[in-house]
């Protein structure tokens, strides 16, 4: 049993065509007559747009929003007291807030050739003063990004403790201001629509690379004022997601549009450069923290001022309140104190949205929060690991609920701690302090603990205010004539590898030949509605789903079984594929083919829904699951050069009840690479007129095979009391941890000058102006 | 993005590439592995009017092998020099060079004379033949001439070649038996184009020295006497020096002085081999 089903590391189903160049994209898809889309998108960041200039003869194959007659702006609007509606034009009508805004669409039977029209199309604008910086935005002369809302914040949150009483008479006071930059999210595969009208089924049809098939119904159909059941969606392989493919894309709208007037498909591909300049950012914070804490390093308060620069739009159905609503609601992190303040705000700037990356929020909120742990730790004479001992809830306290009641299920952290150290064998490296490298350089080793929060539920957030709130999640499970069995979910993976995990779910529960379940997503057509795969949840909730209902399934089946057999229901049940009661069994296709094709041997109280079952799932308690992890990192850094290099990474993760090691290893090691990149390299910098200035892979940097390290993970399974099998979701965390545990490194390298850093990325720049400030600073320097 | 439309010759002779450059009259634009201009043609950063691809030309592949100096044809591959298809001695430098150029698939396609002529101030080549004393070979509708390699290359993308004119070879003069050299670079990772480069060829024999401070702002910064740099004692940079060059050459940020610094050291220690 233990080879296919739950923790079994399975080989996954979809790597067979994945590997061999067999997967089918978006832009895999090759139909008839198909004509292309190129977009004029604005020059400039902030400007009133006063005419577009269309050249005669290309009118019919430029479209402007004066042609979309009735199309609604994408307006994402959480119902959260204060929050300030930003009304995105599907293309821009009066005025433009970024650079790469949509402002005419236009169509030919080439890419090549539609952008030859874009490029003749000519706009004129009045350019209007661009605001680029989250903390100029909120300056009273600022420019308005958006006039009547007065300011430019969408929205603000507030925690507000007695601080200035902790203040007074803690021993140890620690301030530091923090960075992240913005950075693009890079799927391997980018964005791409193929909208057309299917004649068959009557419905406007988009086959499009999104995470969210139903979130895009329901948005496209707001949108062109359709009603749901008439667009069909269809996600095929998704070559990658991390959020960028959880929004509701102005170019799913204006091709479904557009399909519905020209009797053709349309298809628009997202090239790279209008990946990076234009469609959607995220990370970008700003942090004013200060920690308090007794001599000994106990953590007594947390003071925080924390920006997100949210750019011009709020985007659906995510929204741009969940990234700042995380800096107050999860800045904490696992850290037992009592006292805390906390204000932060989403900002608007004339900069294209911020939309949550992998881990949303908490790549940032974990920095902020470690390098204060670190600071402490030194005020405190301590090593860090000891301070965060010292801080960390015990294991006989779970669950536990921390200083804002979220609710750690379960779990031993101070061990996933104590691990990390052995394995990056610190005492080794305190030791190699000592010597001086041959090279020159500086060894440093830091660690990063988190908690990760996922498969929200319900609960949580409506009160987040999300547009778009998850109930229970639903599987279908059928048992077909032949014996096999087909899942359909609405949940999508876009590299999680839920061909495989789902089966793995189903397999445990029925023990069906593993090879003869499949996983069917991606298709609104048949597939129940969700909210699909975000939040580290589809294992929980989807995999939930599908174990319950297979479980409605196998009581199915065991009583057309025991009939079968002549046998009593209550003695009959489903092992490993067949229905066993007493001596007998029969197989589960033997019950099929009574349902199916001789059902004048069903018993007469048979169940006449059949072997197909949809069933909904809701965790017992939907606070969501809390995995948990460290991060440890050995660096070297060169004080010549400012150059980092990773010496050694470990990780120890707590995800609960693991579904598939290996596929778990996998999303650890991918997370961890992005969390690399968030620290080391990924920067989307804007001049100060807005313009994007990282437009190709020349300048944009991301991570390479040579950059990430051999990453040892290492697990601990703690069940989740209230999921199925007790499973945790764990997607996210690899991203989170890695720009917290590297800096703490690069710090503990750069100690004996003095010298600290905290804003990413860490550039070779940025390390040596550090080493040149901490020098100017002490008089031998 | 995709490019807009252009006309594609592929060239067969020498002087069929350089009769299409001098009657284009600057419309035409020459095509090698395409591993610059084939992402700036999509970018529509550059829309020549022709596209001449002169990889079919046989001089362009060819190599001249000479007692004083090979002549390596533009055409060459980076993939080829770092597999160490070159005949003769001497020319180690130049495959350890290529091999950390971008990535092989870059390789493979990218030449040594496109990149010279693509001048891009922080790709290797120009800094390492620089190093090397190599000489460009210009074929043109007047005949062949030749230029130093520091003199083809006249600022940030740009280069010396008159209309009509081509770049047909490299000549590399060859390094004696005693000959040392260094080349550092740094790279925030790897294949990614540098943030400093260091090259030094000291070849005694010849009485020669030659360090190159590259990955400019503009043209590589050459040094022909070692004092300029070297401590009299010649164990290693001298800072003090090195400073006085760096402010002649306009170099004023703290971070990139010190990282062109860190490279021409660590470029001068492996000449010297330490």
């Amino acid at each position: 049993m233990a080879k296919y089903g739950i923790g079994a590391s399975v080989l996954r189903k979809e790597d067979d065509r994945f590997l061999h160049g067999r997967g089918q994209y978006v832009a895999d898809l090759r139909l008839a007559g198909t004509r292309e889309v190129a977009f004029v998108r604005s020059p400039v960041a902030h400007a009133r747009l006063r005419a577009i200039h269309i050249p005669e003869g290309l009118r019919d194959v430029v479209f402007t929003a004066k042609d979309l007659v009735g199309v609604k702006p994408i307006i994402s609007s959480p119902p959260l007291k204060g929050f300030k509606r930003s009304s995105q034009p599907i293309l821009a009508t009066d005025k433009v807030r970024y650079v790469g805004e949509l402002v005419a669409m236009c169509l030919a039977a080439t890419r090549a050739e539609a952008e030859d029209i874009a490029a003749s199309v000519d706009l004129d604008f009045e350019e209007l003063p661009a605001v680029t910086d989250m903390l100029a935005a909120l300056e009273p002369d600022a420019p308005l990004v958006h006039e009547e809302w007065g300011d430019n914040v969408f929205i603000a949150f507030s925690e507000d403790g007695p601080v200035d009483e902790i203040a007074k008479t803690a021993a140890i006071k620690v301030t530091r201001k923090i960075r992240t930059s913005r950075h693009c999210m890079f799927p391997m595969e980018g964005r791409g629509v193929v909208a057309y009208r299917d004649q068959r089924l009557r419905y406007l049809t988009l086959v499009t690379s999104t995470q969210f098939p139903h979130s895009v119904q329901t948005g496209l159909c707001e949108c062109l004022g359709l009603d749901d059941g008439a667009v069909r969606i269809i996600s095929p392989d998704v070559g990658g997601g991390f959020g960028y493919k959880g929004l509701l894309c102005r170019e799913e709208v204006a091709l479904g549009w557009l399909a519905l007037q020209v009797n053709h498909p349309v298809r628009w591909l997202e090239d790279c450069r209008e990946h990076l300049s234009a469609n959607a950012n995220c990370r970008e914070h700003h942090y004013d923290i200060t920690g308090y804490a007794s001599r000994d390093g106990k953590l007594l308060a947390i003071d925080c001022v924390g920006y997100v620069d949210a750019g011009a739009y709020s985007d659906y159905p995510i929204s741009s309140a969940p990234e700042a609503a995380q800096i107050a609601n999860l800045l904490p992190g696992p850290y037992v104190f009592s006292t805390y303040r906390c204000r932060s705000a989403a900002v608007a700037t004339n900069k294209c949205p911020i939309i949550p990356y992998r881990g949303v929020a908490r790549s940032g909120i974990c920095l902020a929060i470690e390098v204060i742990m670190d600071a402490i730790a030194r005020e405190a004479g301590l090593e860090p690991y000891e301070c965060r001992l010292r801080n960390m809830v015990r294991p006989d306290q779970m669950p536990f609920d921390n200083v804002l009641g979220k609710h750690f299920d379960s779990g031993d952290h101070p061990e996933c701690l104590r691990r990390a150290v052995e394995a990056i064998r610190l005492s080794e490296v305190r030791a190699r302090q000592k010597q001086s490298e041959p090279d020159g350089r500086l060894i440093g080793v830091g660690l990063s603990f988190f908690v990760e929060q996922g498969a929200h539920g319900t609960s949580v957030l409506a009160s987040w205010g999300r547009p778009i709130v998850p109930g229970y999640e639903q599987a279908n499970v059928r048992l077909t004539a032949d014996g096999d069995i087909e899942i359909r979910v609405g949940t999508h993976s876009h590299g999680q590898g839920h061909e495989t995990t789902f089966a793995q779910v189903a397999h445990e529960v029925l023990g069906v030949d593993f090879d003869r379940i499949k996983v069917l997503q991606g298709d609104t057509l048949y597939t129940p509605y969700s909210t699909a795969t975000w939040g580290s949840r589809s294992m929980v909730m989807g995999g939930g789903a599908v174990a319950r209902a297979s479980r409605m399934v196998a009581a199915r089946a065991a009583r057309i079984g025991a009939w079968l057999l002549q046998a009593d229901t209550a003695d009959a049940k489903v092992v490993e594929g067949r229905v066993v009661a007493g001596k007998g069994s029969v197989t589960l296709r033997e019950v099929a083919r009574a349902w199916y094709l001789q059902p004048q041997n069903l018993p007469p109280d048979v169940d006449t829904g059949g072997l197909e079952v949809t069933a909904g799932y809701r965790a017992d308690r939907d606070s969501g699951t809390f995995s948990y992890a460290t991060h440890a990192a050995v660096v070297a850094v060169d004080p010549q050069t400012g150059l980092i290099e990773i010496l050694d990474y470990v990780v120890v993760e707590d995800g609960g009840i693991l579904v598939n090691p290996m596929i778990v290893d996998g999303q650890v090691c991918g997370g961890t690479a992005q969390g690399i990149g968030t620290c080391l390299y990924e920067a989307m910098p804007f001049d100060a007129q807005g313009q994007p200035l990282a437009s190709t892979m020349l300048d944009y940097m991301l991570p390479g095979p040579t950059e990430v390290p051999n990453i040892r993970v290492l697990h601990m399974e703690t069940p989740s009391p209230y999921t199925e099998f007790g499973m945790k979701g764990l997607g996210e965390g690899g991203a989170v941890g890695p720009p917290a545990a590297i800096v703490s490194a690069v710090n503990d390298a750069l100690r004996p000058l003095g010298a600290e850093v905290h804003d990413l990325p860490l550039t070779p720049e940025g390390i040596l102006a550090a080493i040149d400030a901490a020098s100017a600073r002490t008089p031998n320097g | 993005m995709k490019p807009a439309v252009f006309e594609f010759v592929r060239a067969r002779t020498l002087s069929e590439a350089t009769t299409i450059l001098l009657e284009s009259e600057g419309a035409a634009r020459v095509v090698a592995g395409a591993q610059s201009l084939g992402p700036m043609l999509n970018l529509r950063l550059v829309q020549p009017r022709i596209l001449v691809d002169v990889t079919g030309i046989a001089e362009l592949t060819e190599i001249d092998d000479r007692a004083d100096a090979v002549t390596l044809g533009a055409c060459i591959t980076t993939a080829n020099i770092e597999d160490g298809r070159l005949p003769g001695r001497g020319l180690q430098p130049l495959s350890v060079v290529a091999g950390r150029i971008a990535y092989r698939a870059v390789r493979n396609r990218g030449t040594i004379g496109g990149s010279v002529c693509h001048a891009d101030p922080a790709a290797d080549w120009i800094s390492a033949l620089c190093a090397l004393g190599a000489q460009c070979v210009i074929a043109g509708p007047g005949g062949r001439r030749r230029l130093a390699v520091e003199d083809f290359v006249t600022g940030a993308f740009e280069n010396a070649l008159a209309p009509g004119e081509l770049l047909q070879g490299i000549r590399i003069p060859r390094l004696s038996a005693h000959g040392h050299w260094g080349y550092n670079k740094l790279c925030r990772k790897a294949g990614e184009f540098a943030l400093a480069i260091g090259a030094v060829v000291d070849d005694r024999e010849r009485n020669s020295f030659r360090a190159v401070i590259g990955a400019t702002r503009g043209r590589p910064i050459i040094v022909t006497e070692a004092r300029e740099i070297r401590r009299t004692d010649g164990t290693g940079l001298d800072a003090i020096a090195v400073t006085r060059l760096f402010d002649r050459h306009g170099i004023t940020d703290r971070a990139t002085r010190r990282q062109h610094a860190a490279v021409l050291a660590r470029a001068l220690d492996q000449a010297a081999g330490a």
